[in-house]
């Protein structure tokens, strides 16, 4: 019989306040096989481990199982004291009665009770552990990152400058994202152009980076350090080797189609540049406003076109790319204007979102930096920034706060008070939310030096009359209600994740909360991993967040990426399904139900690709005859526990 | 008075989300009924029926299968088969004449600690008046 060691945490107070721990050692002494049981105050401390380490020897122990907080936590530790003293790592088990037991129940008699039938059952799984050794697997040393916005600039550029290559995917004509659209950048009013595009020209430019621009991610397969990755490539109509930027072309398209880089403020025509300094620099011929790639249709543009950029005949075109990790940065869209009716938005002309804002008050706008209605170009006078518009609604709208809105709407007042100097801004907040490095100053600077009225309070309704936008609301500090006759309203509206997150997120197997902004691994201790391994998230894709904290995180997951990259091999955790060729009878249901296509029928038997197999177990719950078994959690191992667990 | 029926409960929770559900009502210090030994397995797909079985077998009055919710498997889809798979076991159960109430399978998620929570103190209170299981023990 195999010599197996228990030892019992205290966790302090943790679990000696509800479990009692030298009873439980007691009676774990008492079962089968241990021939070593012993509490201790704190088994993570050092003394604690080598307590572990020195009863292994001494007592030649050939496993051990550690009771106390949750694997999650330290499973690892205590594995590599067990390896330490010799044995394999596989010969160490948690019994989890801190989370599971000690912290949930009162009743002393009753969690001890439950803690020794915790400790048993992994007393009898750890009796029948094989011993195995991590599957290793070479490492494809590049990445992808998928989304061109700041975060995945930022990623890809810290990828890149430590030597690996990436291929950067971007679904629209250039990237940019959403940062290229804006004016300036609270809290420093730097010009948000100006320090985005010199990135975006080291992104073009950079020897390691290959830009897939109009391209969307359609397949992706693999595990860690290993991903195929299938990319479509969308015809553009435009040979970027040829195109001279001439716009000869744009003038003499005769379609006019709305202009989603100025939100809708303006049009542009089906064949076009995105914004002057758009990445890579060509035009894109957008065939869902081309009256056809017929040329006997229209063909104005090609007619025109000098170079003989222009080709019809481009096909949609699949790229396959290998690469060791993926950070996806797939960034936000704004709350959709059909669910903001209550607000004007989508009504009245003179109703922006934040945004629209943001061309208008750009140097390179439609209305070349100048504030201007768009409803009759005039200069308006008093104008109405409502905060919280969709964000911190749950009974309506997204239950979380976007985080942005406080600051940039006290940033689109202060640059509206530095372009109409004799105007007057308000500010409906709920609460102001300046944490931040120089964030809550900026605020302040608003209020002061620019004479922005924050009033606290919603507003209830708002209508047009006699050419001005009516505004009702309700200043809460006062108690009074407030009516103000305004010439634009502008919506700081929540940040939702970027449309087609969701399809992506499924090719991917990454995993999304509540609200569709994709999971990190562990709200706090990793932030910027997903559940996936290999797998890394930055920017608004994951929760709303700021431009400096999206190229935060950009950095971390690159850091995490190359982390991966950087290795010769990969490791791969060894618990995988096995099968006994004995009981096999090529039936095939369980390579049907794999999830991770690591199964096949090879003469007439199923054989396991242990590199592909993540070990959920998903075929052994299948097979009728227990032919295939997840290694270290088998059938038998299972009912042990279950009879251990209903007192033996 | 004789002393007030407790039932035996086996809970098999996913380690992905249950089992860290689990966790996290512990860490938020919630508090539910010791009537439950949990038994973690890396997925709800993973728990054959012959497991549930198993359990009645030695003695559970009540088993619980808890995985990820629907589309979040860690598995990418593991506990789309169980679901199919429970619901198959659950019919086998009610056929044979076993209360309906004494398996039932959750969606429990790595951020429901009070959801977990809820669920094992429902259990517990839908078992007690139904008593000891008889049905299936081997020992009877």
């Amino acid at each position: 019989m195999k010599r197996t060691g228990v030892f019992i945490c205290h966790c302090g107070i943790n679990i000696a306040g509800t479990v009692d721990v030298k009873k439980a050692a007691k009676e774990l002494a008492k079962h089968k096989g241990v021939v070593h049981s012993e509490e201790y105050v704190y088994m993570c401390s050092d003394p604690g481990q080598n307590l572990i380490i020195d009863a292994i020897k001494e007592k030649k122990l050939d496993n051990v199982v550690i009771a106390c907080c949750s694997p999650t936590l330290h499973e690892t530790t205590f594995r590599n004291a067990a390896k330490s003293a010799g044995i394999n790592t596989f010969q160490c088990e948690i019994a989890n009665i801190r989370e599971q037991c000690s912290w949930v129940h009162k009743d002393m008699n009753k969690a001890t009770d439950k803690a020794i039938k915790i400790t048993k059952s992994a007393v009898e799984r750890v009796r029948r552990n094989e011993s195995l050794e991590p599957i290793s697997v070479p490492v494809t040393r590049r990445a992808l990152v998928i989304g061109g916005g700041i975060a995945g600039i930022q990623s890809a550029l810290d990828l890149a400058n430590s030597g690996f290559e990436v291929v950067l995917v971007e679904r629209s004509p250039s990237i940019g994202g959403h940062m290229i659209q804006l004016s300036e950048t609270f809290p420093t009013l730097d010009c948000s152009q100006c320090i985005l595009t010199p990135k975006m020209v080291e992104v073009s430019k950079h020897p390691k980076i290959k830009l897939m621009t109009y391209s969307e991610v359609q397949e992706v397969s693999g595990y860690v350090g290993n991903f195929k990755v299938k990319i479509l490539k969308k015809p553009t109509y435009v040979d970027p080797d040829k195109c001279t930027l001439c716009d000869e072309c744009s003038k003499v398209c005769p379609v006019l189609v709305s202009n989603e880089f100025d939100l809708g403020l303006t049009g542009r025509r089906a064949i076009y540049i995105p914004f002057p300094q758009a990445i890579p620099a060509t035009y894109t011929l957008d065939i869902k406003g081309c009256p056809g790639l017929l040329p006997i249709a229209c063909g104005k543009c090609a007619d025109v076109c000098e170079p003989e950029a222009i080709d019809y005949d481009m096909k949609p075109e699949i790229v396959e790319e290998e690469v060791g990790a993926i950070i996806v940065t797939t960034g936000y869209d704004l709350y959709d204007k059909e669910n903001m009716a209550e607000y004007g938005y989508g009504k009245y002309a003179d109703v922006l979102d934040g945004l629209q804002f943001e061309r208008l008050c750009s140097a390179s706008g439609p209305t070349m930096g100048k504030i201007l209605r768009p409803s009759d170009h005039k200069e308006p006078k008093e104008v109405v920034f409502i905060q919280c518009v969709g964000s911190r609604d749950p009974e309506l709208h997204c239950a979380y706060c976007s985080k942005i809105c406080c600051m940039y709407t006290a940033k689109h007042a202060m640059l509206y008070k530095h372009h109409v100097h004799d105007g007057q801004a308000y500010i409906f907040y709920i609460d102001i939310r300046s944490g931040g490095k120089g964030y809550e100053e900026f605020v302040q600077r608003a209020v002061e030096e620019d004479g922005v009225l924050y009033l606290r309070g919603k507003v209830s309704k708002i209508f047009e009359d006699k050419g001005k936008i009516k505004v009702w609301g309700v200043d809460t500090l006062s108690g009074k209600d407030i009516e103000i006759d305004a010439d634009m309203v502008v919506l700081a509206t929540a940040m939702r994740p970027s449309k087609g997150a969701e399809e992506l997120a499924k090719k991917l197997k990454i995993a999304m909360d509540k609200d569709g902004f994709l999971s990190e691994a562990h709200p706090k201790l990793r932030p910027v991993e997903s559940v996936t391994s290999g797998m890394f998230l930055a920017g608004a894709a994951q929760a709303p967040k700021d431009i400096p904290e999206a190229v935060a995180q950009a950095s971390g997951a690159a850091a995490k990426a190359i982390a991966i990259l950087s290795q010769d091999r990969l490791y791969h955790a060894p618990t995988v399904a096995k099968v006994n060729l004995n009981l096999c009878t090529g039936c095939g249901m369980c390579v049907e139900v794999c999830p991770y296509e690591a199964l096949s029928l090879k003469d007439g038997k199923v054989e396991v690709n242990e590199v592909l197999c993540e070990g959920c177990g998903t075929c052994s719950a299948t097979c009728l005859r227990a032919a295939i078994q997840v290694k270290n959690l088998t059938p038998l191992q299972v009912h042990e526990m279950i009879s251990i667990s209903l007192g033996g | 008075m004789a002393e007030e029926f407790e039932p035996k409960i086996v809970a098999f929770l996913c380690k992905w989300c249950s089992s860290a559900g689990s966790d996290l009502a512990g860490v938020s210090r919630m508090e539910y009924p010791p009537n439950v030994v949990p038994i973690q397995v890396m997925c709800s797909g993973s728990v054959s029926p012959l497991y549930v079985l198993s359990a009645f077998n030695k003695g559970a009055d009540g088993v619980l299968v808890s995985g990820c919710h629907p589309g979040d498997c860690h598995y990418i889809k593991g506990n789309f088969y169980a679901r199919r798979r429970i619901a198959l076991v659950k019919r086998l159960l009610d056929f044979i004449g076993l209360e309906p109430q004494r398996f039932q399978m959750s969606w429990v998620s790595a951020a429901e600690g009070t959801k977990y929570t809820q669920i094992i103190k429902d259990f517990v209170q839908e078992l007690k008046p139904l008593g000891p299981q008889t049905k299936l023990r081997r020992d009877l």
